[in-house]
């Protein structure tokens, strides 16, 4: 900061090709100006369904089709969320949902951590090598291995259970093993050597060491593996096909086809679907941020 | 990254004969740690490429036994197909339509959301919040949207003299509303942009401003020379998205009306799972995986003339 505003005052002792100091703060006015219009623009643009969708979710069926359209309810009708909540059985489709987001977390929890240590710490020949295929796995397109993937679950009769979703968690998935070794890697490996002389072995200095001070990134993973699981639409899609293994998300595609019209009832539907997310995201910002930070943009 | 954090004490401890075993055994110890991944790459990635390829030769309902037809299936999708070149159209407009929209327009919120003025982790929860929702949530939301009587758009565009269309009821307008709608939920390539942009020296800007550069010479001069990397990163990474796009495609239109939505992933999805045609299906699978691999390649290769590395120049 210091050192910020002494260039400033440079800049304005030496200025140079008609460069005008005196106009400098009116020009970063303007500037001001101009990007709180264009910020307050598109927050409008991108909060307008959202309004809409609220809107509607707590209108009676009668004040859906007015015209022109009422914009704020009246009376305020709570009741369709609980009318949408009961119409199909959203409770079962909650539950079912949960196991697989436990299961997968824990999973993707557990595989990536040991994986992500190995990358990080262990030094072994074809270590690049692994490297280069975990990342490029990355990039590669869900659609190659999704009908073999499925084959393997149908001979192994899998299908309609929630097993083909849980299972491949515990083999660690590329995204998050890269993101757990980026954050291993910014962890001073002195603590791990005084561990190592106190006769700790690998396992006792991933968990006691490594995992306590990773929390951050650990939760990035939590939050985004829940995150995953929750939004996932076409795995549900593949191997859930009886209504009671159903999860939210299919849920939620089965009672638009039920409903159809009644969009007051699937606009609570939807916002329900929507507020876990929204709530874990206030909560959770910075993870959220960070994560992103840690993986996409190497400086 | 990996040399600096490399141990000091490795050269300063006194080597044993031991020094060697300990090599030996975290070699193993490596491989029992990323066995996990290993495994899974080779149950759930490498062994069903290998596997859906030999798929794509055959032709298999599922119920009877696989049958060899070698190239005959990708005969077929090529020369007799029109199904397949629609979808091919119709995920190739939508890419080359939506991936340069939402570039540019995330670097240009995102470069607004870098100024320095008050409020902006407001603004930036706004801009960023539609990309955490779930995409089935959400199609749901704009089908309401799209509605062509009461839904908002068209409303809205009636208060200024505007009678739209019926959207996603029509062959027209439905994949432009579903760009439309795709941009709504930009905030994830925004949210990288603006990471990058934190990463760029402000010293560089603070010489610039010594030499007189205004705003925009500093845009175009260091800004976005600094930012090709994540530029390279988000383009990457929207390319293969786009070509994957499904949840709208199955949840919004059924790729309707007149098969003017239906993308190559609906496409595939429908002949694998709805018609059990699962050789026809892998050879599409493969189709497309050498299309987006070609993209990618395409701009890996060309990010040297215009991605620009710190590290290459020091």
């Amino acid at each position: 900061m210091a050192t910020q505003d002494v260039v400033e005052q440079k800049a304005v002792v030496i200025p140079r090709r008609g460069y005008m100091p005196r106009s400098k703060s009116a020009r970063d006015l303007f500037g001001k100006i101009i990007a709180y219009t264009l910020l307050t623009l598109g927050s409008i643009l991108i909060l307008i369904p959202v309004f809409w969708m609220v809107s509607s979710a707590l209108k009676p069926n009668s004040q859906i089709f007015l015209f022109p359209p009422q914009w704020i309810p009246n009376p305020i009708q709570w009741d369709n969320f609980v009318t949408a909540m009961t119409s199909l059985p959203f409770g079962t489709y909650f539950q079912n949902t949960m196991i697989i987001e436990v299961g997968s977390i824990v999973g993707t929890v557990l595989s990536c951590s040991v994986v992500a240590y190995g990358f990080a710490r262990l030094n072994a020949p074809g270590r690049n090598f692994w490297f280069v295929v975990l990342l490029s796995t990355m990039m590669l397109p869900g659609v190659v291995t999704m009908i073999p993937v499925y084959l393997i679950f149908r001979q192994l009769g899998w299908v309609n259970t929630f097993l083909p979703l849980i299972v491949p968690n515990f083999f660690g998935s590329a995204f998050f093993i890269f993101l757990l070794r980026q954050f291993f890697m910014t962890i001073p490996r002195d603590f791990e050597e005084a561990a190592r002389i106190d006769g700790a072995n690998t396992w006792q200095v991933l968990t006691r060491i490594m995992l306590p001070l990773s929390k951050p990134a650990l939760a990035t993973v939590t939050i985004f593996t829940f995150m995953g699981v929750w939004n996932d639409f076409m795995g549900p899609l593949i191997y859930l096909n009886k209504p009671e293994t159903y999860t939210l998300a299919l849920g939620l595609n089965f009672f638009k086809g039920q409903y159809v019209s009644q969009w007051n009832l699937l606009m609570a539907a939807s916002l329900v679907m929507m507020l876990p997310l929204v709530l874990l995201f206030f909560v959770a910002q910075k993870a959220f941020i960070e994560g992103i930070t840690l993986t996409g943009v190497k400086g | 990254m990996a040399t600096l954090s490399k141990p000091i004490s490795d050269s300063a401890r006194p080597r044993l004969p031991r020094v060697n075993r300990w090599k030996k055994s975290e070699t193993w110890l490596f491989y029992l740690c990323i066995s996990p991944w290993l495994i899974g790459f080779l149950i759930w990635t490498a062994g069903p490429m290998i596997y859906s390829f030999y798929l794509g030769l055959t032709s298999w309902d599922l119920f009877t036994a696989p049958r060899w037809v070698g190239l005959d299936n990708y005969k077929d999708i090529f020369t007799d197909n029109p199904d397949f070149w629609q979808s091919m159209k119709v995920t190739a407009t939508y890419s080359f339509v939506s991936v340069p929209l939402s570039l540019v327009g995330a670097l240009a919120i995102a470069l607004l959301l870098n100024s320095k003025v008050r409020g902006i982790a407001f603004f930036r929860t706004i801009f960023y919040l539609p990309s955490v929702l779930p995409a089935i949530a959400v199609a749901v939301l704009w089908i309401w949207v799209f509605n062509p009587q009461y839904g908002i758009l068209n409303l809205l565009l009636g208060l200024i003299g505007i009678s739209g269309p019926s959207w996603l009821g029509d062959p027209h307008w439905a994949l432009t509303a579903l760009i439309f709608m795709s941009l709504w939920s930009l905030g994830g390539s925004m949210i990288i942009y603006l990471a990058g942009l934190k990463g760029i020296s402000s010293t560089l800007y603070e010489a610039a401003e010594l030499d007189g550069a205004n705003k925009v010479q500093q845009l175009f001069r260091i800004t976005i020379p600094q930012l090709t990397p994540t530029i390279f990163f988000n383009l990457i990474l929207s390319i293969i998205g786009s070509f994957q796009v499904f949840t709208q495609a199955y949840a919004m239109t059924k790729g309707g009306p007149q098969q003017s939505t239906l993308f190559y992933m609906y496409y595939l999805f429908d002949m694998a799972f709805i018609k059990f045609r699962m050789g026809y299906a892998s050879a599409l699978a493969w189709i497309l995986f050498a299309i987006i691999l070609v993209f990618t390649l395409l701009v890996i290769r060309s990010s040297s003339l215009w991605v620009y590395y710190e590290s290459e120049t020091k």
